[in-house]
């Protein structure tokens, strides 16, 4: 497979939208929340809307218009997203009024504006795009079906430029329920520190990540999908190395004609051990760098992994604070190998054009 | 590519049916789902009518084989999806590529609906057991992991075209060569956070309701989970019995005009429809039946009619809305309806629209109004819409 990259968009906690350098200047937290920087969505959406968008539906919308500005295209042939948790925040809403109202005099706004769905109907709806339209809320693995589907659509030869993206939200209600099941670090942790905190837990995040992909090579592309794996609770770090090479010879490839390997590492200490492993058995660790710092964690966050390689294959640059050292060497190819919870790991191959 | 994708297997279960047989035992009698809510907690008890599975959590927790505890959701799939598999008879099902593809839209909403009442009052109590299943994935991920299907498992939220989408992301998994089995189609079950939200629109019947009518006057909601099992060429050739039909066609489409309401020339249908003939390459008049999306609201029956004139006109299949017996089951009315036209075929039956009375003025059309077997139905298509414009129809073929 062959899937051409023409534009990638990041709404995140760091500064990745709009006409910012890449990654030139990290955002430090000390807090186990991190939160998107929104932009001036102004720029991207009607005011009169604005006001009646969550947060979600704006960041979504915003970083799907602006990956069509990049790549250039007014309709693209399908819209595809993938969310986990969907419109937390109207669904947060409407089910507290549902509550404390006793079932009464409920307003519709915002049960609306709730289904998992509306991030790409309300791209559909801005563009008039009457085209292929679907949206996939498969947890840990939400955006790597949406991914799926954008590429076995340009190999049914059904569409030639598709826009695939992820959106997901943390709202104070599902950071404190989510809170109680433990996953998020108890002491205050900076997350440029955040893989030397050897404790258990990680740190939350959030955002959002469209692409632009095109069936056929374009002047500007940014770079190329050639690969796309997902599999659901490998048992052991074998098991996910024997899933690695497997997934490179299948492309050709073996371990040492990667240049980049972006791990799912998310600073808790057990899931770091298995990562460590699986790392160590196949590639140098100079090779080996990860992005949760800069993300958080969330169900999503692999398409921020891969907002990260399309950057570093096309400028040919690991930011400061990504890489350990200085790392002058060409990047030719790029391994994804995302885990989240330990359950849904997926692979993506990214290669410069 | 141009691979056909079998269906192999049916289940089913809605207000009106907990398998195949009953349901087609109930369409015969003309039975319709719908009554006063006895299940569902909720004001609205006494004013609403809406078709409840007639069974309660520990009832559907034994037929499923699974936890009481669990959200509703993942027991009505779990109990359609198994129907489904064993109605299959794959002999060394292990053996194949085997895919879960399941479609709902409010998840687990049903228990955490009970978790946000007391998290609200103090947010360190609730049941974490009642929300640690919200997600729609987590329902499905439960079914799969109770089926053993791990190869490949997702979740579709397109509302209420959700799952007849999952079916087609399903027969393309197939068709690319991915997978040689998958159980694909979708559930949802009642709850207040639905019930109150189509309120809220001032959409729902008062009555049962009656699609294509003149005098309709909105939806009846209902509940249940409906799945295909969809088989690889390969896979059609081992089995002893024969595949049921085969989905020729599909469509996807948006009808980009608001996000609840529907287009009042039928753009997003039409499209939908008109994309999925052209798929199966097939003319309108070899269509015998369509399963009218047809949730009785004003609109819908509005805006899917005048898109089945304008794609139809002249000459008209037969037509229905099985909405009439179970209500509209949201993200599961996808997979249940897909399952229905696969036994119009299978049976060579027609589903009547019951209470229909009194034609639409602006349509030269009315739809079956009377059970009718015996009939040849060759081909079927199947219409699921949803909020956000999200259209989907699917296109059934005689083998």
């Amino acid at each position: 497979m062959r899937a051409y990259i023409r534009s990638a968009a990041s709404i995140s906690a760091q500064n990745t939208f709009g006409n910012v350098l890449f990654l030139e200047e990290l955002i430090e937290y000390q807090s186990s929340r991190l939160k998107v920087i929104e932009p001036d969505y102004r720029n991207y959406i009607d005011p009169k809307l604005i006001r009646r968008m969550s947060r979600i539906i704006r960041m979504g919308v915003a970083a799907a218009k602006e990956c069509l500005q990049q790549g250039n295209v007014t309709q693209p042939d399908a819209i595809i997203t993938g969310t986990a948790y969907g419109c937390l925040e109207d669904t947060g809403v409407f089910l507290s009024r549902m509550i404390e109202q006793q079932e009464e005099a409920l307003s519709p706004t915002a049960f609306i504006q709730s289904t998992h769905n509306t991030v790409a109907a309300q791209i559909a709806l801005m563009l008039q795009c009457h085209q292929y339209n679907n949206t996939f809320v498969h947890k840990g693995f939400s955006f790597e079906s949406a991914l799926l589907d954008a590429v076995m659509l340009l190999q049914e030869q059904e569409a030639k430029n598709i826009l695939v993206g992820a959106a997901d939200e943390l709202t104070d209600a599902s950071f404190a329920i989510l809170n109680r099941f433990d996953p998020y670090k108890k002491e205050a942790v900076s997350n440029l520190n955040l893989y030397q905190s050897n404790s258990p837990g990680t740190i939350a995040g959030e955002g959002t990540a469209f692409f632009l992909l095109g069936a056929d090579s374009a002047p500007n592309d940014l770079a190329v999908l050639e690969g796309l794996e997902t599999f659901y609770k490998p048992t052991t770090a074998d098991e996910i190395a024997q899933r690695i090479q497997q997934f490179l010879s299948a492309n050709d490839l073996k371990p040492e004609y990667i240049d980049v390997v972006l791990t799912g590492k998310n600073g808790d200490r057990q899931t770091a051990q298995s990562i460590d492993e699986w790392t160590e058995q196949l590639f140098s660790s100079d090779k080996v760098i990860n992005y949760k710092h800069l993300s958080g964690e969330y169900p999503t966050a692999s398409s921020f992994a891969l907002w990260l390689a399309v950057n570093m294959v096309k400028q040919q640059l690991i930011p400061k604070g990504v890489s350990k050292a200085d790392n002058h060497k060409s990047i030719k190819r790029i391994l994804i190998a995302n885990q989240y919870k330990n359950k849904y790991y997926s692979l993506m191959l990214v290669s410069a054009v | 590519m141009s691979s056909n994708v079998y269906i192999a297997g049916l289940g089913v279960i809605s207000g009106i049916g907990n398998n195949v047989a009953e349901h087609l035992a109930s369409f015969e009698k003309g039975e319709a789902g719908m009554a006063d809510i006895t299940l569902l907690k909720t004001r609205y008890q006494q004013e609403i009518p809406v078709a409840e599975v007639k069974l309660t959590n520990t009832q559907l927790a034994e037929k499923a084989g699974m936890p009481d505890k669990l959200s509703r959701t993942a027991l009505l799939s779990m109990i359609a999806a198994k129907e489904a598999l064993a109605d299959a008879a794959i002999e060394n099902i292990t053996s194949w590529r085997t895919g879960f593809v399941s479609a709902n839209t409010v998840g687990g909403m049903d228990k955490t609906e009970d978790f946000f009442a007391e998290f609200l009052n103090d947010p360190q109590s609730g049941d974490l057991q009642n929300v640690v299943n919200h997600e729609c994935g987590s329902v499905t991920e439960l079914v799969a992991d109770s089926l053993g299907i791990q190869n490949y498992v997702t979740t579709i939220s397109t509302a209420c075209s959700s799952s007849a989408n999952a079916i087609f992301y399903g027969a393309r998994l197939i068709r690319n060569g991915l997978l040689d089995v998958v159980v694909a189609g979708g559930v949802d079950s009642l709850t207040r956070f639905t019930l109150n939200g189509f309120n809220t629109l001032m959409i729902l019947d008062r009555q049962f309701c009656k699609p294509f009518d003149e005098n309709r006057q909105g939806l009846n909601l209902g509940e249940g989970a409906g799945y295909l099992v969809l088989v690889s060429e390969k896979v059609a050739e081992s089995l002893t019995k024969k595949p049921y039909a085969r989905l020729s066609g599909y469509q996807n489409s948006n009808d980009a005009y608001h996000q609840t309401a529907s287009s009042p020339d039928g753009t997003g249908p039409y499209l939908a429809m008109k994309g999925a003939l052209e798929k199966s390459c097939l003319k309108p008049t070899d269509i015998d039946y369509i399963n009218l999306h047809g949730t009785g609201t004003n609109n819908n029956d509005q805006s899917e009619g005048i898109a089945v004139k304008r794609l139809f006109d002249p000459v008209y299949p037969k037509m229905s809305s099985t909405k009439s017996f179970t209500g509209h089951t949201l993200g599961a009315s996808g997979g249940v309806e897909a399952v229905f036209s696969v036994l119009a075929i299978q049976h060579g039956i027609i589903y009547p629209n019951l209470r229909f009375d009194t034609p639409m003025h602006e349509l030269p059309f009315t739809p079956a109004r009377e059970f009718m077997n015996g009939q040849q139905v060759n081909h079927v298509m199947s219409n699921s819409f949803g909020f956000g414009g999200n259209c989907t129809s699917l296109i059934f073929s005689k083998i």
